[in-house]
């Protein structure tokens, strides 16, 4: 039965999703065209990585904050090896990808074996990040990136932007990863009472590090994504990301207090904050404004959607 | 109508998704009795308690309270009609004190501005204790009380109350002796003023003493209501199951083989010098008092709590053990005492509790067998009788018995060796613990080796080959079942 709420909760904010999409469409008729819809989907796919991302860290009963942070650095780093005639494409993205698993051990570690709280640990890695992606750029951007580098993020393989089909492969991954796996379910275990998953002969502190890898990988992969769409290793890159990626988490019904949550959710809740920044584009809404209309949007789809699942 | 009752239920029903929990309910409860409402695990008790205090609306019915109707939106309106209830799950305010915890929402006040008036609030706590004769200083953090001393500090709250109806389900679930005698002293008194009480208990000897009237209900409908002398413990258990039940304890083998686990001279925070062994096929009881140490030394065993010195061996081998990954490894399970705290994941479904520690079963590979899982799911539902709409619900969503049962059928899952029960029949309606003792004497004939920690003594007598009673940490006796009494327990159980 409670499958059934599941799915009424789900539903209720995919029907969220589907209500902005038709005012969006009724209001602009560009909005509802293929064209259109694909620079949505690459517009969505990086907070949608990070966002994937930060799931798993949520149900596993933390938070990461220093997912914007992270985005500058790892995307700092992978320009610094992505100069042309330098190294094959693959350097690049695996110095990146590697950054990013490092940062990950180092908050997963801190916060398991060092047992400071979540929000500090990555508060504290938030400026620190920031801190070396200015000092290994000396503040500046790093430019003069390889053609083979900027496909990740400008390419296209079948009509399809890369940066989507990464999105996509992110998506499926990690929907194995919590559904069908071990470790997935670990996760929810640990984040809805780490007490008895550990009574349960669960190694809590290894499942966390693991959530934590997962995210600042993600964030990772998001940094290089970044990097090679604007051809510029940007040490002021992603400033506030993590916002969007945590609300979007939310909006998408995963539960704060861990334990609870899914990656088709956060992909709806990403949706819903990708078409918002688009129609209110569209719309020709000044930016001011569109912070505001946004914040009043994204508070009622949860809105609407805890009703729903109340019932 | 009858004029006598201060409270009147009728009609009611409640449905949630899924379960019908109350189908046209009613119970009459008169000024100054002791009312016991019976019923298997889930058969709505809590539910209709809920709904009595403000916490749930009925679908459907009436509730008449002194002659009026009425009809309550929230707790905070049912308190102020004269309603209290003692919750069977605890809901404390852990990093709050005892005093604060107790008038939680009525604490005394200075003038307009509503100060708290912290020396009153202190001062009423320390009287209100010292009247119950309950011996724990208000000034100590909710969270470092064991569970025993949060029940009193909960059955504290809801005197403190001025209330004419005060509702307890399952008040004794945690305590025992002693504090039993104590919260029954309190009812007696509470009876003398006139106050209605619905005490809710699966402990027929507790009913036998204390309850004028009972009422039994059984899924979700209401039975009957009993004078409670007119009634013997046999006709009450048809009753309450609807069916005849089998002899309670069955015939215990003794068995003297190999010693499967032995424990050398542990001794960890709370308990020190601790010998003991147990064979294969052999039920060894743990019996004490609350706070004795007997669930730090199974805990311990278990790996969840530490070990200063000495040592444990299995079959004859020396082992260590640092966590409860590595009991499990060595074929121990422990059903813990508090399913809340360590032995559920209560937001987690009850397919997913049951797998939760034996996961490695459905992945032979790198992906779980999802369809494998929920047939084993399904059938450990069954096995157990675990009453829910389907193994996809949210273990929250379980009556309390029927919780526990999740938590055996998930230790069980993993076919351990040496099996550790603390408390394993905490909550349980009668009918169940029948099915777990029964299962529990199975378990030995098929040569497992079980340690049960009880506060009940009747399980411990009925069921165990030897009995070791614990005292301040350690073992002051251990008793051949066979001449055993539950006086001679408690002599070695007492300080
Ligand atoms: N919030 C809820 N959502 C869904 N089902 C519920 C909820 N609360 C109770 N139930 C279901 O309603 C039924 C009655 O539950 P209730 O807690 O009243 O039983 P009970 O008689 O108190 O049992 P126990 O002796 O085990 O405490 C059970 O089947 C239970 O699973
Ligand atoms: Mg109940």
């Amino acid at each position: 039965m409670n499958f059934a709420k599941n799915y009424l909760s789900k539903y209720g904010i995919l029907i969220a999703l589907l209500v902005i999409c038709i005012v969006l469409s009724i209001a602009t008729p560009y909005f509802f065209t293929v064209q259109n819809l694909v620079i949505v989907l690459r517009q969505v796919s990086i907070n949608g990585i990070l966002a994937i991302g930060v799931t798993f860290v949520i149900i596993a009963g933390g938070i990461d904050l220093s997912l914007g942070s992270v985005i500058a650095l790892t995307g700092v780093i992978a320009a610094g090896f992505a100069h042309p005639n330098t190294y094959p494409v693959m350097m690049p993205v695996l110095v990146g990808l590697s950054a990013g698993v490092l940062i990950g051990t180092i908050n997963g570690l801190t916060i398991t074996i060092g047992k400071v709280a979540p929000f500090i640990v990555t508060l504290g890695m938030m400026t620190i990040a920031r801190g070396l992606a200015l000092v290994l750029s000396n503040g500046r951007p790093v430019t003069n990136l390889s053609p083979s580098f900027n496909f990740i993020g400008g390419g296209d393989v079948l009509h399809i932007p890369v940066p989507i089909l990464l999105f996509a492969l992110v998506i499926l991954i990690s929907s194995v990863i919590l559904k069908y796996t071990r470790i997935g379910r670990y996760i929810y275990a640990v984040g809805g009472n780490e007490n008895a998953a550990k009574a349960s002969g669960i190694r809590v502190n290894r499942v966390k590090l693991f959530a934590y890898i997962m995210c600042s990988g993600l964030a990772a992969l998001a940094g290089i994504v970044l990097a090679s769409r604007i051809t510029t290793g940007q040490p002021n890159a992603g400033i506030a990301y993590e916002l969007d990626a945590i609300a979007a988490v939310v909006i998408g019904g995963t539960s704060l207090l861990g334990g609870r949550g899914s990656i088709a959710g956060t992909v709806i809740g990403v949706l819903i904050i990708g078409v918002i920044n688009n129609g209110l584009d569209l719309l020709n809404v000044s930016s001011y404004y569109q912070q505001i209309i946004k914040g009043i949007i994204i508070i009622g789809a949860v809105l609407l959607d805890r009703k729903n699942a109340r019932q | 109508m009858n004029t006598d009752y201060i409270l009147c239920v009728e009609h009611i029903s409640k449905s949630f998704p899924g379960v019908k929990a109350l189908d046209n309910v009613q119970l009459n409860v008169a000024k100054g009795e002791v009312h016991a409402l019976m019923g298997e695990n889930g058969a709505g008790k809590s539910t209709l308690m809920k709904i009595l205090i403000g916490m749930l609306q009925p679908d459907s019915g009436k509730i008449i309270f002194k002659g009026q109707e009425v009809n309550f939106s929230s707790v905070h309106e049912a308190i102020a009609a004269g309603f209290s209830m003692i919750h069977q799950e605890l809901l404390p305010f852990p990093e709050l004190t005892v005093a604060e915890n107790i008038f939680m929402g009525r604490e005394p006040v200075h003038g307009w501005l509503g100060w708290i008036n912290r020396k009153k609030l202190y001062a009423d706590a320390k009287a209100l204790m010292h009247k119950l004769g309950v011996t724990i200083n208000v000034n100590r953090l909710m969270k470092t009380l064991s569970i025993a001393e949060m029940q009193m500090v909960e059955i504290a709250k809801a005197i403190a109350n001025k209330a004419e109806v005060i509702i307890m389900d399952e008040p004794t679930s945690a305590i025992s002796g002693r504090e039993v005698d104590i919260l029954f002293n309190i009812i007696r008194e509470l009876k003398k003023e006139g106050i209605a009480i619905i005490y809710i208990s699966h402990k027929m000897d507790e009913i036998a003493v204390i309850a004028d009237t009972i009422s039994v209900m059984r899924d979700g409908k209401y039975i009957g209501t009993y004078p409670a002398n007119e009634l013997d413990n046999k006709q009450l258990i048809n009753l309450i199951v609807g069916r005849e039940l089998d002899t309670i304890f069955e015939k215990r083998i003794s068995k003297s083989g190999k010693p499967l686990l032995e424990v050398k001279k542990i001794s960890g925070e709370k308990f020190s010098d601790i010998s003991f062994d147990v064979s294969a096929g052999e039920i060894v009881g743990i019996a004490g008092l609350m706070g004795a140490g007997r669930t730090e030394i199974v805990q311990a065993i278990f790996g969840l709590d530490k070990i200063y010195a000495g040592d444990i061996s299995i079959n004859g081998k020396p082992i260590k053990i640092s966590s409860p990954k590595e009991a499990i490894k060595n074929g121990i399970g422990l059903v813990s005492e508090d399913r809340k705290k360590t032995g559920l994941v209560l937001s987690s479904s009850v397919k997913h509790n049951i797998t939760l520690a034996a996961l490695k079963k459905f992945s032979p590979g790198a992906l779980l067998n999802l369809q494998r899982e929920k047939q084993v799911a399904d059938e450990q539902v069954k096995k157990f009788n675990i009453k829910t709409p389907s193994s996809n619900q949210v273990v929250n969503y379980l009556s309390g018995g029927n919780q526990q049962k999740v938590v055996i059928a998930k230790v069980l899952l993993n076919d351990p060796d040496i099996i550790i029960f603390d408390e394993p029949t905490r909550g349980i309606d009668i009918g169940a613990k029948t099915e777990i003792y029964k299962m529990m004497t199975e378990l030995a004939v098929k040569g497992k080796a079980i340690i049960m920690v009880s506060s009940e003594l009747i399980e411990v007598l009925g069921l165990s080959n030897r009995i070791l009673v614990v005292r301040k940490g350690r073992i002051a006796k251990e008793l051949k079942a066979a001449d055993a009494t539950q006086e001679m327990i408690m002599e070695y159980a007492m300080e």
